[in-house]
């Protein structure tokens, strides 16, 4: 079967202050529709390139980028992303803030000033889905941070993307409230079905979250290891605690004790 | 009286203890009064030729307001044009700096020689004084774009003018609104210097005639209706500002707390 995302091969070496930096060597992964992949790794290991290669807001210097079959020359317009800080517009309101991608990417651009009505109903009931309902009409500024996360998250859905990129969505959040939104976007995962890449540094969360990890080596980066997450879906918070779940995490923290080392 | 009150007084307070130093000051000290008027002097001498001083002070409001108007036009569009290209940033960049480190004073006499003395020298010197912070804010608010946001939609796939119109020139209007309140009082500056050199009318032009004449209370006079200007057209913007960008200051409150 053919992947739905498959990065082939790629390499990524750009100028650096002294001399060529190799962001990303030869990487492979091939993820299927609907599948949630996590990459992990220590900093600095080209996580976030992988994404902006993945975008298409990035050339790889070799390798090929392919998306549903089509190789990826210039930006997607198809995949939502979601950074670790929310990047909330302040001017407007949260339910302006959700609706920016629709004024932007075809085909809700061109039927923006028309269907406003529906569009608004529409993320007015996403909000609802990740327990914002009714807060539309307030400004970012009147959210604490992990709600300004969530409506990021609503905003990188809102035009029901096909892919959803994440680089560390949740590092800047406290423990409770992470874990939290770990099961928020569980559940969205669950009821729309969309491809996740997520790119973390929480080994906790990836072995949640996905059903395969990625494990990236430092500079130059490249993939070490993949591992599939066995636990049965729909996870409960509860799987965290079990003793397999501890293993998983314990390996792939073995893995990238080793690889930072080298 | 409860702080509230007092914050809104207090600029009132200010000002008229200011006045009652320099009252008290020129009494006590017996200071002559060719060196230093009290302000007493300078409002009897408003009153006495108001229709005088009301005629200059508003031929300096005026040509201050539509020296200023230029620059806000112009300044937009330059600053939007730097802002969109970092080749054109940098380009430009050393020629601004270059031509706002010119004093103005210097330019007057050429002014004077190309429009003749009156209001267009001083309209284009309030005019080429004021601009400069504008072009800077509204490059610097649109070189600030998180480029994160920038990320999220070009992957959507907005081009360089949806990222302008959506994210860069409302992140802007904060610096913008910044800096018409310093714009306008170089404006003034700018203006009265003009005038001063050369012009039949306005503020400048009454400082530099009763000064040469040695009516110093006059010239206390023109210098106190100059500063009542300023102050009252920096209010003026500040108050645009508050009710444009109030999401700039709540935003920044909040992150502060």
């Amino acid at each position: 079967m053919e992947a739905f995302v498959d990065i082939d091969g790629v390499t990524l070496k750009y100028r650096g202050a002294s001399g060529d930096i190799v962001a990303l060597q030869d990487a492979t992964l091939k993820v299927q529709r609907g599948e949630f992949v996590a990459v992990v790794g220590p900093s600095g290991c080209g996580k976030s390139t992988l994404m902006r290669l993945v975008t298409g807001l990035h050339k790889p210097t070799a390798g090929t980028i392919a998306i549903d079959g089509k190789e990826v020359k210039g930006p997607v317009k198809m995949a939502g992303m979601a950074f670790q800080n929310a990047n909330m517009l302040p001017w407007r309101k949260v339910i302006d803030n959700v609706l920016l991608p629709l004024e932007i990417v075809e085909p809700y651009r061109s039927q923006f000033r028309s269907r406003k009505a529906e569009f608004r109903a529409k993320a007015e009931q996403l909000l609802a889905t990740v327990g914002l309902a009714g807060f539309g009409d307030r400004y970012p500024w009147e959210l604490s941070g992990g709600m300004q996360q969530r409506v990021s998250l609503c905003r990188s859905l809102i035009h029901e993307p096909a892919l959803l990129m994440l680089d560390e969505p949740f590092a800047a959040l406290d423990a409770f409230t992470r874990e939290e939104l770990w099961c928020v976007l569980r559940d969205l995962w669950q009821r729309l079905g969309f491809t996740v890449i997520l790119v973390t540094h929480d080994l906790r969360e990836a072995a949640f979250l996905a059903d395969k990890i990625y494990v990236m080596s430092a500079r130059p980066g490249h993939i070490v290891q993949i591992k599939s997450v066995p636990f049965a879906r729909p996870r409960d918070l509860q799987v965290t605690y079990e003793k397999d779940f501890g293993d998983i995490v314990m390996e792939l923290r073995m893995k990238i004790a080793q690889v930072r080392q080298s | 009286m409860n702080p509230r009150t007092l914050e809104k007084l207090s600029p009132w307070i200010f000002t008229i203890a200011i006045f009652l130093i320099w009252e008290l000051a020129c009494i006590v000290f017996k200071v002559n009064t060719s060196v230093l008027q009290p302000p007493s002097a300078a409002f009897a001498a408003m009153f006495k030729l108001w229709k005088v001083f009301l005629y200059h002070s508003w031929v300096t409001l005026w040509v201050t307001m539509v020296g200023f108007a230029l620059a806000v036009g112009f300044g937009i569009i330059l600053g939007l044009v730097v802002g969109w290209s970092r080749a054109i940033y940098r380009g430009l960049y050393p020629v601004m700096i270059g031509f706002n480190t010119i004093p103005k004073v210097a330019i007057v006499p050429l002014l004077i020689l190309w429009f003749g003395i009156g209001e267009v020298p001083a309209i284009v010197t309030a005019f080429l004084i004021s601009f400069f912070p504008i072009v800077v804010n509204i490059a610097t608010g649109l070189a600030t774009t998180e480029p994160e946001l920038e990320d999220v939609l070009r992957a959507l796939g907005a081009g360089k003018l949806d990222i302008m119109l959506k994210v860069g020139i409302p992140r802007a209007l904060p610096y913008f609104f910044g800096s018409l309140k310093i714009a306008i009082t170089l404006a003034f500056v700018g203006t009265v210097v003009s005038e001063t050199l050369g012009a039949n009318a306005g503020l400048g032009y009454l400082i530099a005639l009763e000064g040469a004449s040695f009516r110093m209370a006059n010239v206390y006079a023109a210098l106190l209706l100059l500063a009542f200007e300023g102050v009252l057209m920096y209010a003026v913007f500040a108050g645009i500002e508050q009710h444009f960008t109030k999401w700039a200051f709540r935003s920044q409150m909040s992150a502060a707390g």
